[in-house]
């Protein structure tokens, strides 16, 4: 029974990671690019959410914030897309490596001058009450970040496998020349693959809030998270999942089996191992030429 | 009316004047070459046609419409496909999906309906499949079908780059030195393609083109660029035999 209910929050965990994970795949899924501030979106959406909701801020109804805050975080997205990294369209890729890191500064810095360094609870109604089953405790703000994690990964697949949009992005990712000749704006699907991922942070963000305090240094879970992109092969939208629920599920089990300490590490040594062994993840698309 | 009309194009990059009042027209189902020695402005003057640079003075029209005012990516949606000199394919994908990607100018789907896989979807889908295995047996493309770019000899991509283009079901295909690296039986092929996609699908093609044996086998006409300008114009045979051709090609004395 202990395993189990290790194994469950472990996995709500891991759900948080994922969604972070998505985001950064999304990115690099379309531009080939790494986003180092997508733990710092997160935490962003969480206190806009946060913002939104408190009675000590705007007091709104929460399922109209949810909705309102996943708006704001896709046109934010869009706009640092079309006032920011739009100026280094065709530049080196370590150009938007160093400036997301930097970009994540500044968003943490902006956060605490805005709602402050002290934790913060969100007023969800996700937070309220446990679900019981047959021994095994949940609190049901777990059980709305596996069930939103697995509709939103299905959700995000579906887009980048069949829709018109989503192949767009994809061409565009490989051969941004190529592509404008195809037909294909690529100014314009790199600006809404930036929504898109702002809207993958915001949702990350209010479940993550849901399930405990938030502070401006939150987003710096989102090492892990990059952790769980690379274990599940980056690139690969399921495999984000599937490494976010590796390393949440890895952490609680450590933490319990092993000395003091192990579980801050358990995630990088999978990590390591991965690179060892499966150095394109476990779920890359990339296949090695046989010759 | 011209398909394709070019009137005094001038681009300058900083003192270099790389296109200099050119003008030229293209006519519907004709194959129209570009010769000139290297420098001379061809591959640019196709780089204006596309949109990618913006040019300093002149108009450029297709079918009526103002290409000026329109961005690279709208110029495809005229029905305007091109290949390039160094060869630009999505590397990391199939044979398949290059092709599919020339496709892109004929979905016109919504994107609910693609997450829903609607049937309406399913039918576009295999229109386009179609239409995309046509342009594999003309190219004889089949053994490659499912091979990634990533692995496939230059000869290879030349061909799929060109089957993209195909694919899109253009009006006009810009053809940028389609022979540049092709071995002698490679070019032999290209040669009859080029007369097929004009015969049988009546595109109109436009090419940049060094070799003369190609040039001369399958345009109707030629344009002889030199310093970005226009040198001679007129059926391949009396290009070649235009002495200020013969002297930017070969210098002064040789004649």
């Amino acid at each position: 029974m202990e395993v189990l209910q290790l194994l469950v929050s472990g996995l709500a965990n891991g759900c948080v990671y994922g969604l972070i994970a998505l985001g950064f795949v999304l990115i690099y899924k379309a531009t080939e690019a790494v986003n180092f501030a997508q733990g710092d979106f997160m935490m962003i959406g969480a206190f806009v959410s946060l913002g939104l909701t408190n009675a000590e801020y705007m007091h709104l109804p929460f399922w109209i914030a949810a909705p309102l805050t996943i708006s704001i975080m896709a046109v934010f997205g869009y706009l640092l897309d079309l006032f920011v990294l739009r100026h280094l369209f065709g530049q080196n890729q370590t150009a938007v490596v160093i400036l997301t890191i930097a970009m994540g500064f500044v968003l943490r810095f902006v956060a605490g001058l805005i709602w402050g360094h002290e934790p913060q609870t969100l007023e969800s109604p996700l937070a309220l009450g446990d679900l019981h089953i047959g021994g095994v405790v949940l609190g049901m703000a777990d059980v709305a970040v596996i069930v939103v994690t697995f509709l939103l990964t299905w959700f995000l697949y579906q887009f980048f496998q069949r829709t018109k949009l989503g192949l767009a992005m994809q061409a565009a990712s490989q051969n941004q020349m190529a592509a404008y000749f195809m037909g294909i704006p690529v100014k314009r699907v790199q600006g809404l693959i930036w929504g898109l991922s702002g809207a993958t942070a915001a949702v990350a963000g209010i479940l993550f809030a849901s399930k405990g305090a938030i502070d401006p240094n939150a987003g710096l879970l989102g090492i892990k998270a990059f952790a769980a992109a690379v274990i599940g092969g980056f690139g690969s939208l399921p495999g984000a999942l599937a490494g976010g629920l590796i390393v949440g599920v890895i952490e609680p089990f450590a933490a319990r089996y092993f000395a003091a300490g192990y579980s801050q590490i358990a995630p990088y040594a999978l990590l390591l191992a991965v690179l060892v062994f499966r150095p394109h993840g476990l779920f890359s698309q990339v296949r090695v030429k046989k010759v | 009316m011209s398909l394709l009309e070019i009137k005094n194009a001038t681009l300058k990059f900083g003192g270099v004047v790389a296109v200099n009042d050119l003008s030229f027209s293209v006519e519907e189902g004709e194959v129209y070459a570009i010769v000139g020695p290297n420098g001379a402005g061809k591959s640019t003057a196709f780089n204006l046609i596309s949109r990618f640079y913006e040019p300093y003075a002149g108009t450029f029209t297709f079918d009526g419409n103002n290409l000026l005012e329109r961005d690279a990516d709208q110029v495809a949606d005229l029905g305007i496909a091109r290949t390039f000199q160094n060869i630009e394919l999505f590397d990391h994908a199939t044979v398949l999906q290059n092709l599919l990607v020339g496709r892109h100018r004929h979905r016109k789907t919504t994107l609910l309906e693609e997450m829903f896989f609607t049937p309406r979807v399913r039918r576009e889908e295999e229109r386009h499949r179609e239409a995309v295995e046509e342009v594999i047996d003309f190219l004889d493309l089949q053994p490659y079908r499912n091979k990634m770019i990533a692995g496939l000899p230059y000869g290879v991509r030349k061909v799929v780059e060109l089957g993209r283009a195909l694919a899109s079901k253009p009006r006009l295909l810009l053809l940028d030195e389609p022979a540049s690296g092709l071995s002698v039986e490679e070019t032999q092929d290209m040669r009859w393609w080029i007369d097929d996609i004009r015969k049988q699908m009546g595109i109109t093609v436009l090419m940049v083109e060094h070799d003369m044996g190609l040039v001369s086998g399958v345009s109707d006409r030629v344009l002889a660029l030199a310093d970005g300008a226009k040198l001679a114009e007129g059926t391949p045979a009396e290009v070649q035999a235009n002495p200020a051709v013969i002297e930017a090609y070969l210098g002064a004395g040789a004649v």
